[in-house]
């Protein structure tokens, strides 16, 4: 069962990554437009950087 | 707020900056037409190509643009060169409107929601294998693991409900919150109890998902509620609040809000009057459809009183201001609203009736689940477990997803078909409606005039008749130059085309002087309905009659209410002769015409002294009280911002073909709420007795609560 001492944290710190991530895009305001974000990956513009 | 739970968010500076802008050089505009991804790179090209403008950014969600550029930049030219692009565009306030800040309270939510699934799901896993064997250490183990995860994440997802409960604690009044809390305060503290003993029950995992589902249901209650805020908004928005003051000759635009008594101001054709006064210079007629509901303009001459919201079409006028503020004749009628309001705050939705049957009777029988178990085994930790079990089984997770989840899914359906839900609980009240009151100009009718008897005229006078109406401004004018152009005909010559604001046109033809205008001006005798009279200098005046078209869909609308048993009225400002045509032409069958403001809500409240419950449809500020007194009420967007202000949903489109509709899905909604809170009860039937006899496990709790939110949701999906 020593592997369970190893396997837990891994876990544990990816998903914590996960939510980490999540926490991030919502603080820069990356889901404030969801429609137009689809549409402008389509577009042929260099378009770098979110906003809000 | 404390963000120490997110150390990523540090290192983006990037978007801090951009938050924490100045505003005074932003400018919101909102672009509804708005729908695809070679919009969003036409209006930012045309935006960007202006030199006054550093940046824009087009959202395509909220349909809007966020330009920013010097801080002195004129709004006009953008607005202009967005029309030659294409895209009709108006000005949004940002003072009155976050429009670049975005959601707050939204993003809160959603945070404590991504913590609280986290450890949940954590937490979960770790419990599957407790329920599936694990025992002695290994048990131990996972289950002190589950109580370091769950600990912080609930003391911080659970935030708002704590708050809650306090509140509510403290003005000793019992809301959905506080058995919520008792729950998981029971269920934390009887499992760490239990978890320090090596016991074999922990309810972590529950108290978790708890919190996960209930911070789900308030999301997407909070989503509905601020995506038609910000749609109500922009509507108020649209208002600009400017007038144009004289001061020592010079013009100067300022705020209305600025504005004094005895001020002059002046009103160009086509403008609102802002405030209440004494028309000082100029002669104009006046629209006062919003106000009264006449659809005939009024002839304005120096010393006549003007009231706040009418609108001037002719000439320019100046005006004397005798009352602003909050002292025009249209905060009065916003007061009238006020009163006429407090009635429907009585009433209670069908959460709030199930929270108060569902609040006291939790807490009594965790109680008596206590001290049963207390009295029969003398054991206060077997007894204080069981309470715990039963508070957690029957916290309402399913309840707290009940209504947000139809309520989401309806007005989301609703918004599609181009109606705004404005209020928590319209869709339960519109759902109750038996009777429909309708306004005529501006919500049966489009307030809109349009020629009637283009056929007995001549092509010559037709002709003559265009080059008159031709060059003026006037609503009736305008209608008439649409009809005779699209008959193919060209305008006469005429010479010495002269406007007298008011009144009417004339010029000279071939020597003879011809007039158009006014009956009183022409000398004709004036017919009972809308119409101008034009005069060739020879026979009688003819009169061109004018009737105000109906609304789209209107007729449907109303057939189909009619047959679905609802009774209709009709109610107006107008004359006589005009509500008869229109009630005609609908087939309404019950109708009152010049009907006072204060008599429309005392119409609508009599009605529902009588039992009945009334949804209102109106536009104008002679129907703000109606609309306020009204079970349920619906507004154009066309309308005032008092009438819209007033009402509980507002009709985006033109077609008045979704009223029908709207209460259709109101109808389904409310089912589906009240067989969402059976499936809760049937639930709680089948899993309190368990809870209450000591037999259930957190293995079972967890399974009850998952699948009766689940069941709730895919209920209010049905809706679609």
């Amino acid at each position: 069962m020593t592997i369970l001492s190893y396997l837990i944290p891994i876990s544990l710190l990816l998903g914590g990554a996960g939510l980490a991530a999540f926490l991030y895009t919502l603080k820069s305001d990356q889901y404030d437009d969801p429609d137009g974000n689809a549409q402008r990956i389509l577009a042929p513009d260099y378009d770098e950087k979110p906003k809000a | 707020m404390a963000m120490s739970a997110c150390p990523a968010c540090d290192a983006a500076p990037l978007a801090q900056t951009l938050a924490t802008q100045p505003q005074s050089n932003q400018i919101a505009l909102s672009v509804p037409d708005l729908h695809c991804g070679l919009c969003i790179s036409k209006v930012e090209t045309a935006l960007k190509a202006l030199p006054q403008v550093t940046d824009a950014r087009v959202n395509l969600t909220q349909k809007r643009a966020v330009v920013t550029g010097a801080a002195d930049m004129p709004i006009a030219p953008l607005i202009q060169a967005l029309a030659q692009a294409g895209y009709p565009a108006h000005e949004l306030d940002l003072t009155s409107l976050s429009a670049t800040q975005t959601d707050k309270a939204g993003k809160d939510i959603l945070m404590r929601l991504a913590v609280a699934f986290f450890a949940s799901m954590n937490v979960m896993m770790l419990s599957i294998a407790v329920w599936s064997g694990a025992s002695d250490a290994t048990r131990d183990l996972f289950h002190w693991i589950s109580a370091i995860i769950a600990v912080p994440a609930i003391a911080f997802a659970g935030k708002p409900f704590f708050l809650n409960a306090l509140k509510a604690f403290r003005t000793r009044q019992l809301n959905m919150d506080v058995p919520i809390v008792l729950a998981i305060l029971l269920a934390m503290g009887t499992s760490l109890w239990e978890v320090s003993l090596s016991g074999h029950h922990a309810y972590f995992d529950a108290a978790l998902t708890l919190i996960t589902f209930l911070l789900a249901g308030r999301y997407l209650d909070h989503r509905t509620r601020s995506a038609a805020r910000s749609a109500a908004q922009e509507l108020a928005a649209l208002d600009v609040p400017r007038a144009m003051l004289i001061k020592n000759g010079t013009h100067t635009s300022v705020p209305t809000a600025s504005l004094q008594v005895n001020d002059h101001i002046q009103v160009a054709a086509g403008g609102r009057i802002p405030v209440d006064g004494i028309l000082i210079e100029g002669i104009s007629e006046l629209d006062r459809s919003l106000l009264t509901g006449e659809t005939q303009p009024v002839l304005a001459t120096t010393g006549m009183a003007l009231s706040a919201g009418e609108v001037n079409l002719t000439g320019p006028i100046t005006l004397r201001a005798t009352a602003v503020g909050k002292d025009t004749s249209l905060h009065q009628m916003a007061d009238l609203v006020a009163i006429a309001e407090s009635g429907r705050a009585n009433y209670t939705s069908l959460a709030d009736k199930a929270a108060k049957l569902y609040a006291p009777g939790v807490h009594i029988l965790a109680g008596l689940a206590f001290a049963g178990w207390f009295i029969a085994t003398r054991d206060t930790r077997t007894a204080l477990n069981i309470a715990a079990a039963v508070l957690i089984i029957t916290c309402p997770c399913a309840l707290g997803l009940a209504v947000p989840a139809v309520t989401t899914a309806a007005s989301g359906r609703l918004f599609r078909k181009g109606l705004l839900v404005k209020n928590a609980t319209a869709l339960e009240r519109l759902a109750q409606i038996d009777t429909v009151v309708f306004d005529k100009t501006g919500t049966l009718t489009e307030g809109r005039p349009e020629v009637q008897n283009l056929n007995a005229f001549h092509d010559n006078a037709l002709r003559i008749a265009l080059a008159l109406a031709h060059g003026s401004s006037h609503p009736l004018s305008k209608a008439l130059t649409t009809a005779i152009q699209a008959k193919g005909l060209k305008p006469a010559p005429l010479r010495n085309v002269t406007e007298t604001a008011g009144q009417g046109i004339s010029a000279d033809w071939l020597g003879t002087t011809v007039r158009l205008g006014r009956a009183d001006w022409i000398g004709a005798t004036p017919f009972d309905q809308t119409a101008v009279y034009l005069d060739l200098g020879q026979d009688m005046p003819q009169a061109f009659l004018f009737q105000d078209n109906l609304r789209q869909g209107a007729q449907g609308a109303i057939a189909e209410l009619q047959s679905q048993g609802l009774n209709l009225h009709l109610l107006s400002g107008d004359t006589e002769a005009a509500v008869a045509r229109t009630s005609k032409r609908l087939g309404l069958a019950q109708w009152q015409s010049s009907v006072l403001p204060q008599d429309k809500a005392a119409y609508v409240q009599a009605l529902q002294d009588q039992g009945h419950k009334v949804l209102m449809v109106g536009d104008g500020l002679n129907d703000t009280g109606a609309l306020a007194a009204a079970h349920a009420s619906i507004s154009p967007a066309s309308a005032l911002d008092a009438a819209r202000v007033a009402s509980d949903m507002v009709l985006l489109g033109a077609d008045l073909g979704s009223i029908p509709q709207a209460w259709r899905t109101a109808k389904t909604a409310t089912r589906r709420i009240r067989e969402n809170f059976q499936i809760a009860t049937l639930y709680n039937v089948i899993a309190v007795p368990l809870a209450i006899a000591g037999l259930a496990t957190p293995l079972i709790a967890a399974l009850a609560m998952s699948s009766s939110s689940i069941t709730v949701s895919l209920n209010a999906l049905r809706l679609k």
